[in-house]
């Protein structure tokens, strides 16, 4: 392989008669964050569930690391280190921070039918935890319950949980939805960071923040990919822009 | 699973402290009634114990089981029909036989069902518990309808030396008091390990689990073991108790009633059906004495319950102990917003 850490060959999912996401072909290179963005209902988060398992495709295949990962079960694509977040926040509510990142942290261990010890006791586990709240800029609230924090944080802590898990591939769902002006900003500055070190794949509406990190870009309209490839190139498309860019003249 | 805030940590051990004080003030307390108190009391903790375990399933991982009666029951027949006729079988033989054989049907009957969820996981619990009903209700090697008998209890001896002697009312009360306590401080540790953080979890999302790389099902399917397990302990312990089983012990009504001492008790707490198994039996004993129905006034006290207490005795203990002034407040915010999660 040259070098991909992911790729999609002719990626497709119909739902009956609905062909959710049609025919996608895109390539990731490590080290590089590559965005999809494109409207409501374009087949974004199709495509989010078809790369982390939770969906079937109905056909194509998605490459990951040079092996072939189309339709394995989610657990074990996480086993091969794509570590996924969620658009609509999906933590454990009642567990602190620690406590949410510490589960994550421990399903590094071979298996969790470990019954006598403390989780943190285990010191990999808590190290593991305590970096990745670290690097999600949650350090100082360990210990509140993940129910109590603002949205925003609670967002951070989504990322913080996916780290926990040790990936060399991440796979975020809209990240910054729902986010204020302050509060996307500092998630970018954390992606940015999150980049030197892991692959990524970012599903955005923010188009904004989109173009001040990514590398490349895959637009999808309808469930088809208007274009992909590197930032600039796929931003004077010109179907791009007639399609999704608009004019020049932006409305928001 | 935190902590217990301190005031129920000393509420539980003065309970403890008090029932294993009872069998030595309890003659003078009680007269003639001592003997059935202790009775009682013994059986009352035997259904503790399964409540512990149904709470692992309930309260913990969110399964509904209405099954813990069908390995009650299934461990006490192990034993009668295990056991020889006219000759004590020695414990260390009958324990492993009996908890081995609940401990398999649990793996069987998990394996299959263990992927349903929500109301088919209850209906198919339920179904199970029947087949089991029926087969002892109408198999002759059992004695049917009427039941079995244990004539001679289990021997605790090691190298001919009677270590305990089972027959002994006051013994067996103590077998099972420190049986229902070792259980729950077993349970709490699972709870805070790997394991129990992974049922807990499955409980919140279990989705997410799955995305962090967890086979759920391998973990509830564990969680179903070990309750089928310790509710068949609780059925060989009731077996040694009354030295006869039937086969209404297996029928799920005997489920429910576990199930409302869970609910009763508090939901996943592990404390609260200890608690909510005495209140059950308690309410049972007292309205029986009042009228033959006795379930007509115990449902109202369920369903005010299940209105004004939606987290049973031990929500309520939880909620009194967060009110009272501690000296740190990090017992307290912790209380607070789970009550909002919930909201």
């Amino acid at each position: 392989m040259s070098g991909l850490i992911l790729e999609t060959r002719g990626l497709s999912k119909t739902f009956g008669g609905l062909r959710a996401v049609s025919d996608i072909s895109l390539q990731v290179a490590p080290r590089e964050i590559h965005a999809i963005i494109g409207p409501n209902g374009a087949g974004k988060s199709t495509m989010v569930n078809l790369l982390s398992g939770h969906l079937r495709p109905s056909s194509g295949q998605v490459i990951f690391n040079g092996q072939d990962i189309t339709g394995l079960a989610p657990n074990k694509v996480s086993h091969l280190g794509v570590g996924r977040s969620f658009q609509r926040t999906n933590i454990f509510p009642s567990f602190s921070c620690l406590e949410n990142c510490m589960l994550a942290a421990q399903s590094r261990m071979k298996n969790s039918f470990r019954f006598f010890r403390r989780s943190e006791r285990y010191p990999l586990v808590r190290e593991r935890a305590e970096q990745a709240l670290e690097a999600c800029g949650l350090s100082s609230k360990g210990h509140s319950t993940a129910s109590s924090m603002s949205y925003g944080e609670q967002r951070q802590l989504e990322v913080g949980m996916v780290l926990a898990t040790e990936p060399s591939f991440l796979l975020l769902d809209e990240p910054m939805a729902g986010m204020g002006k302050e509060e996307s900003s500092r998630v970018v500055e954390l992606l940015a960071e999150l980049s030197r070190e892991y692959s990524l794949v970012l599903v955005e509406h923010d188009m904004e923040a989109v173009f001040s990190i990514a590398k490349t870009l895959t637009v999808m309209v309808n469930g088809q990919m208007l274009a992909s490839g590197p930032l600039d190139q796929v931003r004077n498309d010109p179907a791009v822009q007639e399609a999704y860019l608009g004019d020049g003249e932006e409305q928001f | 699973m935190h902590a217990l805030p301190r005031p129920i940590q000393l509420l539980l051990m003065a309970l403890l402290l008090l029932m294993a004080a009872y069998p030595l003030f309890g003659a003078g307390l009680a007269g003639e009634k001592h003997d059935f108190f202790l009775q009682q009391l013994t059986s009352i903790m035997i259904l503790a114990i399964v409540a512990l375990g149904l709470d692992l399933l309930v309260g913990v991982s969110g399964m509904v089981s209405l099954a813990s009666a069908a390995f009650f029951g299934m461990a006490g027949y192990a034993l009668v029909l295990f056991a020889p006729e006219y000759e004590a079988v020695s414990i260390w033989v009958a324990l492993p036989v009996c908890l081995g054989i609940t401990a398999l049907a649990a793996l069987l009957m998990g394996v299959l069902i263990i992927r349903t969820s929500g109301i088919f996981f209850i209906m198919v619990t339920i179904a199970f518990s029947q087949m089991l009903y029926y087969l002892f209700h109408d198999a002759s090697f059992a004695g049917g309808s009427d039941g079995a008998y244990l004539f001679m209890k289990p021997v605790v001896a090691i190298g001919g030396v009677q270590l305990l002697d089972l027959d002994n009312r006051t013994s067996l009360f103590y077998v099972v008091l420190a049986s229902l306590g070792l259980l729950f401080v077993l349970l709490r540790t699972f709870l805070r390990a790997p394991f129990g953080r992974v049922l807990l979890g499955i409980k919140e999302n279990e989705q997410r689990v799955r995305a962090m790389g967890y086979n759920p099902l391998f973990y509830k399917l564990a969680a179903f073991v070990i309750a089928g397990t310790i509710a068949g302990y609780a059925g060989m312990l009731s077996a040694t108790q009354y030295g006869f089983v039937s086969p209404g012990q297996l029928s799920w009504q005997m489920s429910a009633h576990i199930l409302v001492m869970v609910i009763l008790g508090g939901m996943g707490t592990l404390f609260g059906p200890i608690l909510g198994a005495f209140a059950f039996e308690g309410l049972h004993h007292w309205f029986a004495s009042l009228t033959p129905h006795w379930e007509l006034p115990m449902g109202v006290v369920v369903i005010c319950m299940v209105l004004l207490l939606p987290r049973g005795i031990a929500g309520l203990l939880l909620q009194l102990a967060a009110r009272k002034p501690t000296k740190t407040s990090a017992v307290k915010l912790p209380r607070v917003s789970q009550q909002e999660a919930e909201q």
